[in-house]
């Protein structure tokens, strides 16, 4: 069986699914990270796949330019979370409700 | 014109006095007295200097400057310089000239005697505006600001809560004339198109049907404002009341000047009126005369005697206004400017010397203690009352005469009763008060006022006698453009012969005056007249319940759309309107606090909601 642009988007789409529903239902901020790199790779899925079936590379050029921002981001996003456990003893999201009025 | 920047030095001298006063020398008592006086004073020697090279009826008359241009208004503020105004100009500098210098010693053991001073050039200042104004616009503005400056005078002694609720009854009466005289003016105006006198008498004489079917209503609009400034039925409430002001102030503003200006306008602007309106006016102003000279005979207080004496006075010119004889309204307002002052200032003196008992049964005997008061003040009782030859003699005559010329018999009677009792009144209040035996200890020890307080009685004592025969008439007659020949000092002695009815009415009325009060005053310890009017007695002491009357219906209906307001806006405006916007703010705030949890995932689950509905929108139809 031949896989065409639906299965591959069809995959890009459940990644994404789960992506968000972990960073919607995990506790622990470094699962919700992980979970939203997951959401950004299951874009990049999707926009190679795009890119391969249409014979454009603007499309993978888009990827290596969101890889690039989300290794820029871990960076930062992990540094914020190791300082906030060196701070609160926790890296749980309930105890981070110090924004509410 | 030859020196033409003059009148506008006499204008703003007063008002330049009362900025220095305010602004410098508040603390200074006799420097700020001498400021105010020396203004006026060099404003009656410069009037004089003017009038010495223009004479009193030049060609131009007018000069003026251009205050505000907005599309077709073009406002000017500008001086009229003709008879009519030179000769007030000259009352106005001259009698409050003596009245400035009186007040220096009656004043003198005031402690704020400095305030006195300013409030007294400021007023002034407005006198000088009205008389001087060419156009109706600036004398309305002068008008309001002589409202103010009385305002001012008459709570001068704020702290007695009776000064200060006859400074606001003043102020609010006149206020209720000036709204009907403001109507007037915006009518004439718009009518019209014009607001300066030259020209609306110009366009008044090209076309006397100028106004149309408004003039009656035009007309009697601007009688409203000198209805609440000359103090005329149904407006004439305020005037006793004002003699809550120190003396010099009831004699300056509210004998001399002020209410004259109700008078003096009218003058000026006579050619507006129809002959429907000129009827009201008359009969308006006969009323008047005869209500206050009533009241007036039943009154104890100096003062107040004198008030109402005042708007008896004031209600026989707007009678001659009325019966389109300006120049005798104007002719009598001079000569009672002339001796209503002198004896608002005598009866000051008496005020002073008996150290402020104005009771004149508890007076008497003064003859011998306060000769100079007494000489004065019998020689403004004379002139008021109409003897010959005192100038109110030829005042009233006029008045007279021009009444029976008009064959308005029913307003001649009046005219003639009103002077019978004026004589009664004035000759009550002088037996009474300055002759038999002294009824109290003050008046026993009653003192002569100082030089600084006489010789201002003397010198206006000297005008009311010599005033009726002058020219001063003469000068008013040429002004109005009736016969113009101007008299030798004989034939204006012998003038009033020339009504001999006229003139033997009015001599018989002021002999049985003379007479009623001389049998029932020369001796009398207490008023023989309550016990023989009853009732009548009463009305006329307590005002003829004019005052409960405007309680129980002006001031009751007013206290009752006061209180539907305030009902309106308590519950309507500030309930209703203010409170539904207000509540339901506050109740959307508190719902959408509940958005608000704090978690983090919370937010994310909406975020991701949102963006499947605008996803949803944008793609999914």
């Amino acid at each position: 069986m031949h896989a065409g642009l639906e299965h591959y988007l069809t995959v890009s789409f459940l990644l994404f699914s789960l992506g968000l529903l972990g960073v919607i239902l995990r506790r622990n901020l470094l699962v919700i990270y992980m979970s939203l790199e997951l959401m950004l790779n299951a874009a990049n899925l999707a926009l190679v796949s795009f890119s391969r079936f249409n014979d454009n590379l603007n499309g993978q050029v888009l990827v290596f330019f969101i890889i690039t921002v989300a290794a820029a981001e871990v960076s930062v996003g992990l540094a914020l979370i190791v300082a906030l456990y060196r701070r609160r003893q926790s890296a749980h999201v309930e105890d981070l409700t110090t924004m509410k009025l | 014109m030859k020196l033409e920047a003059l009148p506008w030095i006499i204008l703003f001298l007063p008002l330049l006095a009362t900025a220095v006063i305010t602004l410098f020398t508040l603390r200074c008592r006799t420097k700020s007295s001498l400021i105010s006086i020396s203004a006026v004073v060099a404003g009656f020697i410069l009037s004089l200097v003017y009038i010495h090279a223009n004479g009193w009826h030049s060609e131009h008359t007018e000069t003026a400057r251009t205050w505000l241009s907005i599309g077709d208004l073009h406002a000017d503020f500008g001086l009229k310089l003709d008879a009519l105004s030179l000769m007030l100009l000259l009352i106005v500098t001259g009698v409050g000239g003596a009245i400035h210098i009186y007040s220096f010693g009656y004043m003198h053991e005031d402690k704020s005697m400095a305030r006195f001073f300013a409030f007294l050039s400021l007023f002034t200042f407005s006198m000088l505006g009205i008389v001087l104004s060419n156009n109706f616009l600036q004398m309305f503005i002068f008008w309001e600001l002589v409202g103010v400056s009385s305002y001012l005078l008459i709570g001068f002694w704020f702290e007695k809560p009776s000064a200060g609720d006859a400074a606001k009854k003043a102020f609010i009466t006149n206020r209720l004339g000036d709204f009907g005289f403001l109507l007037g003016i915006l009518m004439v105006w718009g009518l019209l198109g014009s607001l300066n006198f030259g020209v609306l008498e110009a366009v008044m004489k090209a076309n006397p049907a100028a106004l149309g079917c408004c003039a009656t209503l035009a007309g009697l609009l601007i009688f409203c404002g000198a209805m609440g400034k000359s103090a005329q039925f149904p407006l004439h409430v305020w005037l006793a009341d004002a003699m809550e002001g120190p003396t010099p102030v009831s004699a300056l503003i509210h004998a001399a000047t002020m209410v004259a200006a109700g008078v003096y306008m009218l003058c000026r602007t006579l050619f507006l009126f129809d002959a429907d309106a000129l009827h009201v006016i008359a009969y308006i102003g006969g009323f008047t005369a005869l209500l206050a000279a009533l009241i007036a005979v039943q009154q104890n207080d100096i003062k107040r005697i004198l008030a109402y004496s005042t708007l008896s006075q004031l209600g026989y010119m707007v009678m001659a206004v009325g019966l389109s004889g300006p120049t005798p309204a104007m002719f009598h307002l001079t000569t009672h400017a002339f001796f209503k002052a002198l004896l608002f200032l005598g009866a000051g003196s008496v005020i002073h010397g008996l150290h402020e008992e104005q009771n004149i049964w508890k007076m008497g005997g003064l003859k011998k203690k306060m000769p100079v008061t007494f000489w004065t003040f019998i020689i403004g009782t004379l002139a008021l009352s109409g003897v010959p030859p005192f100038s109110g003699f030829y005042s009233k005559d006029s008045i007279f005469a021009q009444a029976l010329h008009q064959h308005h018999y029913v307003l001649f009677t009046v005219a003639v009763l009103v002077a019978a009792l004026t004589t009664f009144y004035m000759f009550r209040l002088f037996f009474v008060a300055f002759l038999g035996e002294p009824r109290t200890e003050q008046a026993r020890h009653a003192h002569e006022s100082p030089k600084v307080m006489t010789l201002p009685l003397v010198a206006l004592a000297v005008f009311a006698v010599i005033g009726g025969f002058i020219g001063i008439a003469g000068l008013y007659a040429a002004q109005f453009q009736l016969e113009g020949e101007s008299l030798t000092l004989a034939q204006q002695f012998l003038e009033p012969l020339h009504a001999p009815f006229a003139l033997a009415c009015g001599l018989g009325a002021v002999i049985v005056g003379l007479i009623a009060a001389f049998i029932l005053y020369k001796k009398a310890a207490t008023d023989p007249l309550p016990a023989r009017l009853g009732w009548l007695s009463r009305a006329m002491r307590d005002r003829f319940y004019f005052d409960e009357i405007y309680q129980a219906t002006f001031i009751r209906a007013h206290d009752f759309i006061a209180s539907v307001c305030d009902l309106f806006d308590r519950w309507i405006v500030e309930g209703a309107c203010i409170g539904l916007v207000r509540g339901g703010t506050d109740l959307t705030g508190r719902a959408l606090r509940l958005a608000q949890t704090g978690n983090l995932q919370t937010y994310a689950l909406l975020f991701a909601l949102g963006v499947a509905l605008v996803l949803y929108f944008a793609l999914g139809k």
